[in-house]
């Protein structure tokens, strides 16, 4: 049954568009839950929901050339500031996440041309069938994105190990620490874009944390982490992605469902082997 | 020359200091402990010789074919370091970074270094235990490895011992006087703990709101300024271990203000 589907097109780039992506977020995810940066993928989330919002009243046909850039925008702000300015980190980032969402709804429901101003709000939080209806250029930009990420975060593996173990140490070092969080901050915002196509606003930081913490709840070292939680990623997000399929259920929500069940799972694992 | 020289250096941030004037010049192979009250600005100093932070005015020059970023840093643990899922041999390989420069691995000679490093802390035969299944005073001694691998020619280390109980401070204290020493590496500590700062260095800085030392211990054992501190009555009897006796043969130097 499953070859059936998978010999439509669009199940097939639905297929590598959301492995690729849930892939993405996994390897950062690791690095953005050990620095205690879980929520930034949330508040980026939401201001990508904003982004969205003014490209659609704009009418912008490539959505992407608001959202990237003002997403990365705020992605190197947030962790410019997130160590010592007046507001801190967690305020600013609260601030930021609600007042863009609040911002784009508002912009939608007063300006947009769109007939259906809560079904494309619904989908830009929730993703429902977006994923089904991804155009050819669609998946090529994923996938060039998602070898882009993977090729840097593999060359620059040891170094964002080290600025995530102990920042103050690899400065004092001499390590260039602040560009690394620059780019540990914008390949974090161009995954939570990519990733917005998939689960939607709301659901991608989901992506992000628990393949990471699932792996951080059995293994002890930072590959293993990373490699387990990558493996974890691809296998739920493919899972997820052919019970959605099969049951018609929505795809972000079914894919955050399946990494919460193995999350459910890893833990249970971790308690036995520790005892 | 001294490898490091200090002049009229006030740490702060902002622009603020948080300390006024600090002078002293540290030779190789000299173990200085920084103590001073909560507030004195001695982690401020600290962070301010690790390149941390940017000194509101003053001077701090090297010398004697040292330079900066060979200062082995020991910050003081996060508590998100406590819970890190990360191997010994992860961490201490890590210290090699500042070295590779842009290249995205590590080299075979990198990582025979990291291993030497343990071999000398004695924590090789960890290498593959995680980090956050260990006690706390081989934490310390993973992170001094690390540091040892960033630079061999000195150490700072911020409150070293915080944390730790008795027995643990104790090998602390004897690993890294054994490292200077052994190896004649340069050691600047800041301390709580006055006897033991006392008992293991060979200079001691003190800051402080009102006065400010700096000089050998001996000096330091008969200055006024240490009388702010309670225990003073406990310190005489460090002087007379023969450890102490190398720091006489130093030169006198002596700020006050």
């Amino acid at each position: 049954m499953i070859a059936e589907y998978l010999s439509y097109s669009f199940v097939r780039y639905a297929f590598i568009a959301g492995v690729l992506t849930a892939l993405c977020s996994s390897l950062l995810g690791v690095t953005l839950v050990l620095k205690r940066y879980s929520f930034i993928g949330d508040g980026l989330s939401h201001v990508a929901f904003g982004a969205m919002a003014i490209a659609a009243v704009l009418s912008v046909k490539t959505e992407l050339i608001v959202v990237l850039p003002v997403t990365v925008l705020c992605a190197v702000l947030l962790l410019k500031t997130g160590a010592n300015t007046r507001i801190k980190g967690d305020a600013a980032l609260a601030m930021l996440s609600v007042g863009s969402m609040a911002c784009g709804y508002l912009l939608l429901n007063m300006f947009s041309a769109s007939a259906n101003v809560s079904g494309d709000v619904c989908s830009t939080l929730f993703g429902s069938t977006s994923i089904l209806t991804l155009t050819q250029t669609d998946v090529w930009v994923c996938v060039i994105m998602s070898a882009l990420v993977t090729l840097t975060y593999v060359l620059f593996y040891n170094k964002i190990f080290a600025v995530t173990f102990d920042e103050n140490f690899a400065r004092a070092t001499g390590v260039n620490a602040a560009a690394y969080n620059l780019l540990i901050a914008v390949i974090t915002a161009v995954i939570i874009v990519l990733a917005m196509n998939l689960v939607g606003a709301l659901l991608t930081s989901a992506l992000m944390i628990f393949p990471a913490l699932s792996a951080m709840r059995v293994f002890h070292t930072f590959r293993q982490v990373v490699l387990c939680s990558a493996v974890v990623a691809v296998v739920s997000s493919a899972v997820g992605i052919l019970i959605s399929i099969v049951l018609s259920s929505p795809v972000g929500a079914t894919i955050v469902v399946v990494d919460l069940i193995v999350f459910g799972g890893f833990s249970a694992a971790g308690r036995i082997m520790r005892r | 020359m001294a490898q490091l020289t200090v002049k009229n250096l006030c740490p702060g941030y902002d622009g603020v200091a948080v300390a006024q004037d600090i002078n002293f010049e540290i030779n190789r192979g000299d173990y200085l402990c920084i103590v001073g009250e909560n507030g004195s600005g001695k982690s401020t100093l600290v962070k301010t010789l690790a390149g941390l932070v940017r000194p509101v005015s003053g001077e701090i020059i090297c010398g004697d074919g040292f330079s900066m970023n060979q200062i082995g840093y020991l910050p003081q643990q996060t508590l998100m370091q406590k819970d890190f899922p990360a191997s010994v041999g992860e961490i201490v390989l890590s210290g090699c970074l500042a070295a590779s420069g842009l290249r995205p691995f590590y080299s075979a000679s990198q990582k025979k270094a990291s291993l030497s490093s343990m071999e000398r802390l004695g924590i090789d035969h960890m290498k593959n235990r995680c980090y956050r299944d260990l006690s706390g005073g081989q934490q310390q001694r993973v992170l001094l490895a690390r540091a040892l691998c960033a630079a061999g020619k000195m150490l700072l280390l911020d409150e070293p011992v915080t944390g730790l109980d008795p027995a643990a401070s104790a090998e602390m204290y004897s690993i890294v006087s054994d490292l200077n020493e052994k190896e004649k590496i340069t050691i600047i500590m800041v301390s709580h703990d006055i006897e033991a700062s006392v008992k293991y260095a060979s200079h001691i800085l003190h800051l402080g709101s009102e006065m400010q030392f700096f000089g050998t211990k001996e000096e330091y054992v008969k200055s006024p300024v240490k009388m702010s501190f309670r225990h003073q009555e406990g310190l005489a009897k460090f002087m007379d271990e023969p450890l102490c006796s190398r720091a006489a043969a130093g030169k006198n130097r002596r700020y006050f203000k």
